[in-house]
Order: structure tokens, then C-alpha cells, then sequence
């Protein structure tokens, strides 16, 4: 009885590793072009912009234009334009740094694509939200600050 | 199910093209207000948008972005009655997509 409690044991922990193993073989095939669940499951700022765009390194630029609320009265809609006059604009990510999960989106642009994206964001609280924009493999970025008033009668 | 609504126009060569999604968007963080139980993330991962059959923009997403999601892009090189396809997965594994013409 006691054997065949073992060979269960050593059973399993086979299948456990064999589940492993195949998880871990579908990391890197993922990561590229795929869904990047890494980068939305980092919890800071440098982890979010290293697993979307290569890097955490950014240089602030006037080049780029983010266009946010200075005070947004409800924090699960707030709209947030991104545009640049850079060229070889190759991604776009938009942060907000109190975020649980600070990154929001990241944009794939095609040589096609003008380098400006617009979207709406939710906020959990009063934070920056900062535009990084990858051209030539760098990263730039431009932060604003957005005051979040839930369920007040505005600030 | 049309989830998609799109416009998109094209100007002195630059295409805008606005888009909204129907979808619920849960972080996963969101609690029940009435069980105390936390509600499952449901949140579009990918949108991906095709110009002609060919991948112009791809966003992806987390739980961060507003439910019924907008978007807005632009690109160069399309004319006007050119076909534009928005197609969207989620975490759970559904999709859909539509197609509009540039007017």
C-alpha cells in the first residue's frame, strides 16, 4: 500500500514537471509579437517598460505631446492622447504609475502609422500618467500629472 | 455580435481611424459589492488593425483601459474606399472583428 502511495507520488510530480516545462517552452514564443503579460503583470514602472518595450531607460522630450485631464472626475474614464513629431516611431506605451499594474497599453506602429494613438484609461488614483515613445530603438517619454476625484463634485 | 464600430476618413493622405469596442474590461482587482467575491479579469489582450490585409497597428492591452474601449490611430498610405479591419481577442479567448471602408 505504502509502494503505491510512492509510485503516485512519483507520478505526479512527473506530470507537475512535464506541465512545467511545457509552460516554460511557451514563455519565449509568446514574447515575440505576442501578448505581453509580463509587462502587465510588473509592478512597477521600469518592470512595465522594460517587458513592453526592451528598456526602462527614457529620456523626457518635448518631441512627444500627451494630452490628459489635469483633473479627470472619474477615474475609470479618463482620455489620454499620445502624438509626436519623431519619426521612426515604432511602439508607444502609456503609463499610470499608482496603477496596481502600472501599464496600460502598448502600441505596436507599423511604418504606416503617424505616431499618435488615443485611448482612455482608468486610474485608481491621483498619479502621472507618462507617454513613453520608442523611434530608432530609444525610448522617450513625457509625464503629466492627473488628479483623479472619485465620486466628488469635481476638484 | 457587432462589438466594433469603426470610422475611419482619409485626409491629405493621412487615414484617422476611430474605433469603440463593447466589452466589459475587468481588471480582475474589482470586488462584488454584494458576495464580497472578486470578479474574474475579463479584458481584451489584443486589437490588432488591417489595412487591405495588411497589420498597420497592434495594441496591447491590460485590465487598465476603460471599459467599452476607444481608440484612435492614424496611418499614411491608404485611400478613400479602402477596406479597414479591426479585430480584438480577449483572456478569455473570445474575439470578433469588422470590417468599414475609409470614407
Amino acid at each position: 500500500m505504502n509502494l503505491l502511495r510512492r509510485k503516485f507520488l512519483k507520478t505526479a510530480t512527473f506530470v507537475g514537471a512535464a506541465v512545467t516545462v511545457g509552460a516554460g517552452a511557451l514563455v519565449p514564443q509568446r514574447a515575440i509579437g505576442a501578448y505581453m503579460k509580463a509587462a502587465f503583470e510588473a509592478k512597477d514602472v521600469n518592470g512595465a517598460l522594460s517587458a513592453s518595450l526592451g528598456s526602462d531607460q527614457h529620456s523626457a522630450s518635448d518631441a512627444i505631446k500627451l494630452k490628459a485631464p489635469d483633473i479627470a472626475e472619474n477615474g475609470a474614464v479618463v482620455p489620454v492622447t499620445v502624438s509626436s513629431t519623431m519619426s521612426n516611431v515604432d511602439a508607444i506605451s502609456i503609463v499610470a504609475e499608482a496603477n496596481a499594474s502600472p501599464l496600460t497599453s502598448t502600441y505596436q506602429l507599423s511604418a504606416a502609422c503617424e505616431p499618435y494613438v488615443s485611448t482612455r484609461i482608468k486610474m485608481g488614483k491621483t498619479s502621472n500618467v507618462i507617454a513613453v515613445v520608442k523611434a530608432d530603438g530609444k525610448l522617450y517619454s513625457s509625464t503629466k500629472e492627473v488628479k483623479v476625484t472619485i465620486g466628488g463634485c469635481g476638484g | 455580435m457587432a462589438s466594433i464600430k469603426i470610422r475611419a476618413k482619409a485626409k491629405d493622405g493621412v487615414t484617422t481611424v476611430k474605433t469603440l469596442m463593447s466589452h466589459p474590461m475587468e481588471t480582475g482587482l474589482r470586488k462584488d459589492s454584494k458576495t464580497g467575491e472578486k470578479i474574474p479579469a475579463h479584458h481584451i489582450t489584443e486589437v490588432t488593425a488591417e489595412h487591405n490585409g495588411n497589420v498597420v497597428m497592434t495594441a496591447n492591452w491590460g485590465g487598465a483601459i476603460s471599459k467599452n474601449p476607444y481608440l484612435s490611430f492614424k496611418f499614411k498610405g491608404a485611400a478613400s474606399g479602402d477596406k479597414i479591419k479591426i479585430s480584438w481577442v480577449d483572456n478569455m479567448g473570445k474575439g470578433d472583428s469588422a470590417e468599414a471602408a475609409i470614407k
